[in-house]
């Protein structure tokens, strides 16, 4: 499996699975680093290649240091103030299942109230 | 039901120690996700859109109660309190953790089950007519070749790595409830007609997915105690010269289809005579051993009737529907087998709660001889209930909202789990499903329209059984958003065929008019007692087509 897939338009942002738990995780920006946030509203936009490039280096050392799996770009719209995935299948891994409103991420699962993920 | 011997017993917990080892070494690095990747497939731990899943093999479709209910802790425990049961009479659980899946292994050991092979290019969880032992129309048992079958695969060393996945169905009842002719080698015990002996009747090719085929007879009569030996020579016809350069064709059904049935049956029969018979057959003592676990139970000799259910249907319509529609004749007089239906209006077709497994199981303590069925339609059954037990059983399930009398009728929906959870589908199922089974919720409505199978698959793979659906959906992407296309005319019994597409796809939202259209078409033409497959039968695709196109002009 390759790091990461080929890059979508942008702008885009990284999600991927935590390895140990599965659930899907958002690459986040904490001051100059980055690191991973279960919560979709928090993950850092790339509008440009040179964002989209560190996002992409981003995975593929996280991949490498057993963190994460199936790590890759997603494009986004970005009109109501947080990114929100074209596709209405990587729209589905930012909710969770439509026929349970009451799991995943659409019920605040792994998302602190105060904003930053955990 | 089979117990396990010390040599089951001790495969499942080494491969229980084998896996928490793994785990342990991906967490540390040792194993890349190259490596490690395989590994869990093999154990039956995917990774879905939302979450890792893990699939339990529930062989043949047969549980103990005290097996439904570990489950129903696991699901408590480990998940998140409800599990999905499949087309393959398995149970998905959609949220374990990789770290929490070694544990979840274990306690699965403890009430002899597991994960192996129910993924990977192997063969698969071997499943057999749910009625297995109690149906009045069967020729023999089938579970004993099942569990016959399902030790001679498990791990076999040969057919570990074959070109693609490999699943093996049988029956041994004159009416296929096992879908023999859509897997890759179906089996029907039938008698000879000279020797009266029973036989097999071998199917190879069959398969759902992206080409969809019927299985063809490649033995009209098999002896017995050739099984292992014949299912060897197809096995290594399949092994040698199936493809492996492209896994849309590694299917043994394209091998049947490209090679030609006559060619493939000779191949098979000259590999057959090639072999050494006697040293694969299983021995007739071992045969016996198995055999004897599926014996009948101690039935009561009961009267063919009973008063206390006579006078319970005679006050109350809803359990007389309920009896009507969702019990089976069972061999033995004064018993009848009990069908939950998985499939309340508007739930997920298939899931159950942790609660729903342990009334379940509780329920099969008390009137079922301790024993439960999965059916390949993602519905329970109690196989061994006396007729008297019948209305303090409808009671206690419709306590739990699992008392819907629509076994085999529209909103007895088979669905996927489609893009709500998984991640190579192109569209979702399970709202489609809840949509129609809203529509057409009304018992009377239900009553009135028959027996009528949708199956909703939301992908191409087929898991939704959509190719041989009365009413069959495939949820497609069309152009950025969901679009759904309606087959026709599929069966997924002895007269197996595959549905016809009626025009083109749709949103979601117009699915439930779609149906509306056809099911009209059909109360309109139909002649007295006609079903709905019947009619499509002799109607042909034509008037349903023209009301289709006419909803299709209409949007």
């Amino acid at each position: 499996m390759a790091a990461v897939a080929k890059r979508p338009a942008l702008p885009a942002i990284l999600l991927a699975n935590d390895l140990l738990d599965g659930d899907v995780v958002f690459a986040s920006a904490v001051g100059e680093a980055l690191a991973w946030t279960r919560d979709p509203a928090l993950a850092l936009v790339a509008s440009d290649d040179l964002g989209a490039e560190r996002l992409e280096a981003f995975a593929v050392a996280e991949f490498g240091a057993q963190r994460v799996v199936d790590a890759y770009l997603v494009d986004v719209e970005t009109e109501t103030g947080r990114p929100v995935p074209r596709h209405y299948r990587e729209r589905m891994k930012t909710l969770g299942p439509s026929n349970r409103r009451d799991l995943g991420k659409q019920a605040g699962e792994g998302i602190a109230p105060s904003g930053r993920g955990i | 039901m089979y117990r396990y011997d010390e040599f089951d017993e001790r495969f499942v917990r080494e491969r229980v120690a084998q896996f928490s080892d793994q785990v342990a070494r991906r967490l540390d690095g040792s194993l890349t996700e190259d490596e490690f990747k395989p590994l869990r497939l093999k154990n039956g731990v995917y990774l879905q859109l939302h979450a890792y899943m893990l699939r339990i093999a529930i062989p043949y479709g047969t549980l103990s109660s005290r097996q439904l209910r570990q489950l129903a802790l696991i699901g408590e425990r480990f998940d998140r309190g409800y599990g999905h049961f499949t087309t393959r009479t398995n149970l998905q659980f959609n949220w374990p953790k990789l770290r929490d899946v070694p544990e979840i292994l274990g306690l699965l050991a403890d009430v002899e089950m597991h994960c192996i092979q129910t993924s990977g290019n192997c063969i698969r969880n071997v499943t057999a007519d749910h009625f297995a032992g109690i149906a009045r129309d069967e020729i023999e048992d089938p579970r004993p070749t099942a569990e016959l079958i399902r030790q001679w695969s498990s791990q076999h060393p040969e057919f570990s790595y074959l070109p693609r996945k490999f699943k093996i169905a049988v029956t041994g009842a004159e009416q296929d409830r096992a879908v023999i002719k859509a897997h890759d080698i179906g089996l029907r015990i039938r008698r000879h007609p000279d020797t009266h002996e029973t036989c097999y009747e071998v199917s190879v090719g069959g398969g759902l997915g992206r080409t969809p085929m019927i299985g063809k007879v490649v033995r009209d009569y098999l002896p017995k105690a050739d099984l292992l030996a014949y299912l060897e020579a197809i096995m290594r016809v399949y092994n040698l010269e199936g493809r492996r350069d492209n896994k849309y064709k590694a299917r043994v059904k394209i091998l049947v289809h490209e090679t030609g049935l006559a060619d493939f049956t000779r191949r098979v029969e000259a590999e057959f005579a090639e072999l050494d018979g006697p040293s694969i057959n299983a021995d007739p003592q071992e045969v016996a051993r198995i055999a004897a676990y599926f014996a009948p139970p101690a039935y009561r000799a009961l009267p063919e009737k009973s008063a206390a259910l006579e006078t319970a249907r005679a006050g109350n319509p809803d359990f007389a529907r309920w009896v009507e529609v969702n019990t089976t004749a069972h061999k033995q007089p004064g018993y009848a087998a009990v069908t939950i239906s998985l499939k309340p209006i508007g739930e997920a077709p298939g899931d159950a709660t942790s609660e729903q497994m342990r009334l379940v199981a509780d329920l099969a303590d008390e009137f079922s001889l301790s024993e439960i069925r999965v059916t390949h339609a993602q519905n329970l059954v109690l196989p061994h209930v006396k007729l008297s037990d019948l209305f303090s059983i409808w009671r206690r399930l419709g306590e739990a909202g699992l008392a819907s009398a629509n076994i085999g009728l529209i909103t007895d929906i088979i669905a996927c789990p489609g893009l709500d959870y998984c991640a190579l589908a192109t569209a979702r199922s399970i709202p489609i499903a809840q949509a129609i089974a809203r529509r057409f919720a009304e018992d009377a409505r239900q009553k009135q329209i028959g027996e009528l199978n949708i199956k909703i698959s939301g992908c191409i793979n087929a898991c939704g059984h959509h190719h041989v659906g009365h009413i069959g959906i495939l949820g497609l992407e069309k152009r950025g958003i969901e679009s759904y296309q309606i087959t026709l005319g599929g069966d997924a019994t002895q007269d197996a065929a595959i549905g016809e597409i009626l025009g083109p796809g749709l949103a979601a939202e117009e699915v439930p008019d779609a149906i509306e259209r056809i099911v009209e078409v059909y109360l309109e033409h139909r002649r007295a007692g006609e079903s709905f497959i019947e009619n499509v039968r002799r109607l042909g695709l034509a008037p349903f087509k023209a009301a289709f196109l006419e909803l299709d002009r209409a949007a």
